[in-house]
């Protein structure tokens, strides 16, 4: 656990992107085996102890410390594994050696809800400072250290001298410590076959239309549905769904795991049948109504019948085993013509293209889309093959008025009248580069509205559990909560850092579900003052529903 | 809960100090005041203006440095009792805070009272030990007065950062320390530690060193990084004030290495705020462990806690059935001094 220990230490202290891939590199070449593999599932948030809750971190360290001691120190640190840490005493007599990663992960593992205090106990009497840090942020989950899980498989593709685009397509198949993906990057084994088992693919992105305007003869266009994007796998004889990040989400949607029998890849949105996105019979409801089906383990049948949920499918990437990643999109789109007419009508439909004689007319039918719950457009290359991640010039998303922003709560204070006690204005950043390029956030705006009264209540909640600072009545927050933000206008401010201010901000959205090193930058803000709200190029950087 | 416990009617806790009303004179007054005794030099506690100013020599000659020439008062050696009116006797006391700084011992007709002003108790080549004296009311400081700070031992911070000047003989290892008291400090635990090269400066930190060597303090050889090429600060160690980290005037250092010297260090999110690479837990002050065990060897019967983290040490004290109170004074927030 030392060399983990300090490999997390150091990753804390380093900015540069570099510095942290060197760092990486050299634990992921040098460390032995099975703890290299433990810790990447650790650095790339894989690992998980369902008996390990946050709770019984807390309840370990108040038998040992005094609570109000305790609740001073962990206000003042901000971090409850890291207060933990330096709280908790030593026990008497010489130090037993430190446990391996991989001991460490196996007790953790072992453990049930009766043994999981003294496994962890009996862990942290092993450790010194910087072990207990890295053992408590590898059992509680999010290790928040400034290392994306895109940055560790990065380390690891440049390390062995293997293409990430590989690691990232048999990642998800493969489960921790890794030794079939060290064996393969390392020489001494073919790259792992996944054909065949149902895993997650990574999804193709968009970018944000910024301006110009492109030619329909080489684009696509679509709706862009205002749902949650999603993946469904059907292979020997297993059904998944997974969401953006590849997390499983077929427990929450058992309908529509039953409905999808084909063996293939399907990418989609997921939505539930209502008026609010293209009103008639096989509309689709406001994304409000599908948060109701999200996050739950075990789905109700009423709740199933209430929310009736169905897939509109956007593209098709394996059919019976046949790979067609590589195929054009207008390909692809005759294939998934093909195969939608085979399944449940019920629960899967087509997304269906936008006919305009010319970009002027996809505009205007843009703007009238404002009435509804749809999010904007979406533009395809014709020609474009399905690529992981975000490849510029191939999918674009132009979404609609207002404009919106994806920020990070940074301070708040309390309200007054009707909310007064409750944390409700806040103030908000972007960052002025990404995350793992430097960037830091600079406040953009403050916003005090736009939520309802169940959603202050949590964020209240959240401000109060994530203090790190206290500035007087101002609260500073972990920077970890993304909000979506909406706004009429972006103008130049010389009385912001940022340089920006925002025109009648309010919180449209909490996005819970969004890293914080995702949120938007200054620059896309600042591209938005000269914009016309009306125009082509006031469009944005946002929603994963892409 | 305790009986409420009788205050002597000679001293008073104001916002702005300590305060003396039968005779008017201040302890570290934060405006000004025509009698000030002053603990010591850091300016939350030494501010200008004041009438007379009666302090250690070498806290004077700090003051002077910083403010211009004093017009009034005197300089005390420490354990030279002085008369100050209305029966009141103060005695300066070494205080191991820094070159000069001094806990204030008052008494009048047997009772005592402790003003520590900013202490520690580890050793400190720079400055005289803390001085343990039995009082009646302890005035303490609580700067770091929560149980996660717990200073290690400076040879292992030292060390820590003599092995990253091994590792990195292509870069600079800038420190970011206080310019009074910390950055003499750590240069003279160097100096302890074998380290005998030139040690480079920024222009801000030479007169407070230069002051500590006519005290008498041995800094070893100093030099301005102005006076050296790019190239001749790699692999050398640069000391200057923490706001200078990360500025214009480090981007022409060769890739420094950003150290930092401060109690703060301890908390990750402390060091990562300020950019610091290299985060080195050294403090002037008291630890958790010092503070209490301090309360507890001089156990007096009522103990003042003034800037810092008080609400932790109020607990505490009341967790140990040791009567304490908390004084709110202006100006003593956490600051770069750490």
């Amino acid at each position: 656990m030392e060399r983990f220990a300090r490999l997390l230490t150091d990753l804390i202290y380093t900015r540069s992107r570099i510095s942290k891939l060197a760092l990486l590199a050299d634990y992921l070449r040098t460390a032995p085996d099975p703890d290299r593999g433990w810790a990447l599932a650790g650095l790339t948030g894989e690992l998980s102890f369902p008996s390990i809750r946050a709770g019984i971190v807390r309840d370990l360290i108040r038998e040992r410390v005094d609570p109000v001691l305790f609740a001073l120190s962990r206000d003042f640190v901000g971090d409850t594994a890291e207060t933990v840490s330096l709280l908790w005493p030593a026990p008497p007599g010489p130090v037993p050696p430190s446990p391996a990663v991989s001991e460490a992960v196996a007790l953790l593992s072992a453990a049930t809800r009766a043994t999981a205090k003294p496994v962890l106990a009996g862990l942290l009497d092993r450790l010194d400072e910087d072990g207990r840090f890295a053992l408590l942020k590898l059992a509680t989950g999010a290790l928040r250290i400034g290392v994306s899980a895109r940055l560790a498989k990065t380390a690891f593709a440049q390390t062995f001298s293997v293409p990430l685009d590989d690691v990232e397509e048999i990642w998800y198949a493969l489960r921790p410590p890794y030794t079939d993906l060290f064996s393969w990057a390392c020489g001494a084994a073919e790259k792992p076959d996944i054909t065949s088992r149902p895993v997650f693919r990574p999804f193709m992105l968009a970018n944000p239309l910024e301006d110009g305007v492109l030619d329909l003869a080489d684009y696509a266009a679509e709706w862009k549905w205002d749902g949650i994007r999603i993946q469904i796998v059907h292979a020997s004889g297993e059904t998944r769904l997974f969401s953006r990040g590849g997390e499983d989400i077929t427990a929450s949607f058992p309908d529509i795991a039953r409905a999808f029998a084909h063996e293939g890849v399907l990418d989609g949105e997921l939505l539930v049948r209502g008026g609010a996105q293209g009103g008639e019979a096989g509309g689709a409801a406001s994304f409000n109504a599908l948060q109701q089906r999200l996050g739950r383990k075990v789905v109700p049948a009423n709740l199933q019948a209430e929310y009736p949920a169905f897939v509109r499918l956007y593209d098709v990437l394996f059919d019976r085993g046949e790979d067609l990643r590589r195929l054009p999109w207008s390909d692809r789109r005759v294939r998934l013509e093909t195969l939608v007419s085979q399944l449940n009508p019920g629960a899967f439909d087509i997304s269906a293209l936008i006919e305009a004689g010319d970009f002027d007319e996809l505009a205007d039918l843009r703007a009238a889309a404002r009435a509804t719950d749809i999010e904007g457009l979406m533009l395809k290359r014709r020609d474009s093959p399905y690529e992981a991640g975000r490849k510029a010039g191939l999918w674009y998303k132009w979404k609609r008025e207002p404009l919106t922003a994806d920020c990070v709560m940074m301070y708040a204070q309390r309200g007054s009248g009707k909310r007064s006690s409750f944390y409700s204005d806040y103030t908000f950043g972007c960052w002025t580069a990404p995350e793992s390029e430097g960037g830091v956030l600079l406040p953009v705006g403050k916003a005090y509205s736009g939520f309802t009264d169940e959603e202050l209540r949590w964020l209240d909640g959240f401000v109060r559990r994530h203090t790190v600072n206290r500035f007087g009545p101002v609260r500073e927050v972990e920077k970890t909560l993304v909000l979506e933000v909406a706004f009429d206008a972006v103008n130049p401010s010389t009385r912001h850092k940022s340089g920006i201010a925002m025109r009648f901000p309010r919180i449209s959205r909490i996005r819970r579900d969004k890293p914080a090193s995702e949120a938007d930058e200054i620059r896309t803000l600042r591209r938005m003052i000269a914009s016309d709200p009306g125009s082509a190029a006031a469009s944005t950087e946002v929603r994963p529903g892409d | 809960m305790l009986a409420s416990p009788k205050t002597p009617r000679w001293i008073r806790a104001e916002r702005e100090g300590i305060h003396l009303p039968t005779t008017d004179w201040w302890i570290d007054p934060s405006r000004p005041a025509a009698n000030a005794l002053v603990t010591h030099g850091h300016a939350d506690h030494a501010r200008g203006g004041h009438g007379q100013v009666w302090a250690t020599g070498a806290t004077r000659d700090i003051i002077e440095l910083r403010y211009g020439a004093l017009t009034g008062g005197r300089g005390l050696d420490y354990n030279e009792p002085v008369d100050i009116g209305d029966c009141i006797t103060a005695t300066f006391l070494p205080a191991g805070h820094v070159l000069g700084s001094a806990q204030i011992l008052l008494e009048r007709q047997g009772e005592r009272i402790i003003v520590t002003g900013d202490y520690k108790r580890r050793p400190d080549p720079t400055c005289a030990p803390f001085q343990p004296t039995p009082c009646d009311i302890l005035i303490t400081e609580a700067t770091f007065a929560l149980p996660i700070f717990t200073h290690p031992p400076i040879e292992r911070e030292i060390a820590r950062l003599l092995a990253a000047r091994e590792a990195n003989p292509q870069r600079s290892i800038l420190i970011g320390a206080y310019a009074l008291g910390k950055a003499q400090r750590v240069i003279a635990e160097l100096r302890r530690a074998g380290y005998h090269e030139t040690i480079w400066l920024h222009g801000a930190m030479v007169a407070m060193c230069e002051l500590y060597q006519r005290h008498g303090i041995e800094l070893g050889p100093l030099a301005l990084v102005s006076e050296a090429s790019r190239d001749a600060l790699k692999g050398q160690i640069i000391v200057c004030p923490p706001s200078s980290l990360n500025s214009a005037w480090a981007r022409r250092l060769p890739d420094p290495v950003n150290a930092m010297a401060s109690g703060w260090m301890r908390v990750r999110q402390r060091a990562v705020q300020r950019n610091v690479e290299l985060p080195l837990i050294i403090s002037d002050h008291c630890d958790w462990n010092e503070l209490t065990g301090t309360i507890l060897e001089l156990s007096p019967e009522e103990t003042w806690i003034t800037h810092g983290r008080e609400d932790a040490l109020l607990h505490w004290c009341a967790l140990h059935q040791l009567r304490a109170r908390a004084l709110d004074l202006v100006g003593r927030e956490e600051d770069d001094t750490g």
